[in-house]
């Protein structure tokens, strides 16, 4: 496909159908796009909102949603001193509007064609990209053997956890590890450190098996994971990462 | 732009906005280095490295770390534009600019009107001949007076940085001079093709 004769991804403008608190710092936004032609699980849209006096102001966030879904959703994790966060993960309502376009990306993508196993490794809201795929998994009634892999703060940091029970819960062939970095429930018997390399080796797939692995999270974890994923011997061109920043530098 | 519905209950920061002259169109100023790339930061081995440039399959010339390093060295302090919308004022890099390159090999003119840029990891990145040469670009190894680290693209990386930040590739090993544009890899996964920020040329088709 020649690149440039490509049409351009047009800006539309997009519409707050619903809200989902899932945590105390993350929101999912459901919207109504008037048209949306499909998208792939794990790319992402560009959102740009719009102040009263014109000033603009644009940020990328993936599809939470399978491609099967009949809404988009994206889930955003507020960073207390950001501009667009805020707005999306706190003050945004049903009803408002914004632009955006998309789907971007086609690099941090699974699809049931891409095959398995499935070795995802996500950090707090770097999830929402890896959600996208275990639901295109399950939309497809897929047998893959998948495993998640998810470091979040504590136990009520954890995104999606109703409906990541009730998907493994249906699926002998998904795995899901919650390790929890800053607190425990009492009785908690899951990890309780970062993700490390004998975590990704006693819980994920071993290189012989080929794995396709997505990492998706604050920087940090992903340097860490995917650097440890190399050390084991898994294959370089099957890791694929998505970082959402920032350095901390 | 003026089409843009007004998204209720956003104001926006309205923080430090930096001289607008020097922010391109949906860009907005940070303060730190966010790190992206499609897969694992390469481990950094000196003595394996190697710098090449090309015109086709022919090698014009070849250095290994130290050689490189022993090429004239130039300055620069730049404003760098990363498509996913932020941008960063006043960075610091020092290395070798494409014209000391091909001076070094003996050429007064490149090879070809366009390149390949190629990296550790497979991966590509195309830009235009005279968007490398007359001081536009260089390899970078030096980072605000720091050997650059292995997550911004060390130990060497090209800097191109009137293009998005993407075409200035991470951890380089060669230019290849060609007759045609071809698609590197972002830009064969719906990037665009040039990726000038003043021009919001994001992604195919902007
Ligand atoms: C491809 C891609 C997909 C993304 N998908 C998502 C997603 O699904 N959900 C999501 O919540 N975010 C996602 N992000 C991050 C998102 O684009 C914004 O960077 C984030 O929401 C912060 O924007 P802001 O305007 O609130 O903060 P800014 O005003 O941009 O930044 C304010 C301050 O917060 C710091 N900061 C920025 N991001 C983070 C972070 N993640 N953690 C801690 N500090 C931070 C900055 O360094 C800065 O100092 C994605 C990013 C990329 C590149």
């Amino acid at each position: 496909m020649p690149v440039t004769d490509a049409p351009r991804l047009q800006w539309q403008t997009a519409e707050v159908r619903e809200i989902v608190e899932e945590t105390p710092r993350v929101r999912t936004i459901i919207l109504d796009v008037p048209s949306w032609h499909g998208h792939k699980a794990g790319q992402h849209i560009d959102v740009r909102l719009t102040a009263d006096d014109g000033y603009q102001a644009q940020r990328s966030y993936s599809i939470a949603s399978a491609p099967e879904s009949d809404h988009l959703m994206l889930s955003v994790e507020r960073i207390e001193e950001g501009e667009v966060s805020p707005y999306l993960a706190g003050e945004a309502r049903m009803g408002d509007k914004f632009e955006l376009r998309g789907p971007i990306g086609g690099y941090f993508v699974w699809t049931i064609a891409t095959g398995g196993p499935l070795f995802l490794i996500a950090g707090g809201s770097g999830v929402a990209p890896l959600m996208a795929m275990l639901r295109h998994r399950a939309a497809q009634k897929s047998t893959i053997p998948a495993t998640l892999l998810f470091s979040s703060r504590t136990y009520d940091d954890i995104i999606y956890r109703a409906e990541m029970e009730r998907l493994a819960a249906a699926d002998p062939h998904l795995k899901i590890v919650h390790t929890l970095t800053r607190g425990q429930p009492a009785g908690w018997t899951g990890p309780s450190r970062r993700i490390d390399s004998e975590m990704l080796v006693s819980e994920g797939f071993a290189p012989d098996a080929k794995p396709h692995i997505y990492i998706c999270g604050p920087t940090a974890l992903v340097e860490s994971s995917a650097r440890a994923l190399l050390a084991l011997g898994h294959d370089r061109a099957l890791i694929k990462t998505e970082r959402f920043g920032p350095t901390g530098l | 732009m003026s089409d843009s519905p007004v998204t209720r209950g956003f104001k926006g920061r309205r923080g430090p906005q930096g001289p607008a002259s020097r922010i391109p169109p949906g860009q907005h100023l940070t303060t730190d280095f966010p790190v992206l790339s499609a897969g694992p930061t390469p481990p950094i081995d000196l003595a394996s490295w190697s710098f090449e440039l090309q015109d086709g399959d022919t090698t014009l010339g070849e250095w290994d770390w130290d050689e490189f390093n022993a090429l004239a060295q130039t300055d620069v302090t730049v404003d760098i534009h990363c498509v996913t919308t932020w941008s960063k004022l006043d960075t610091h890099w020092q290395g070798v600019t494409i014209d000391t390159l091909l001076e070094a090999v003996g050429l007064a003119e490149p090879p070809g009107p366009f390149t390949l840029i190629h990296c550790d990891g497979d991966y590509t990145t195309n830009v235009p001949t005279e968007d490398l040469v007359d001081g536009k670009a260089m390899i970078a190894t030096l980072y605000e007076g720091e050997p650059l680290v292995g997550e911004h693209g060390g130990p060497a990386r090209l800097l191109v940085p009137h293009l998005y930040f993407w075409k200035s590739a991470k951890w380089v090993r060669s230019i290849v001079f060609g007759e045609t544009d071809d698609p590197g890899f972002w830009e064969d996964l719906g990037y665009h093709i040039y990726g000038d920020p003043w021009r919001e040329q994001r992604y195919a088709g902007d």
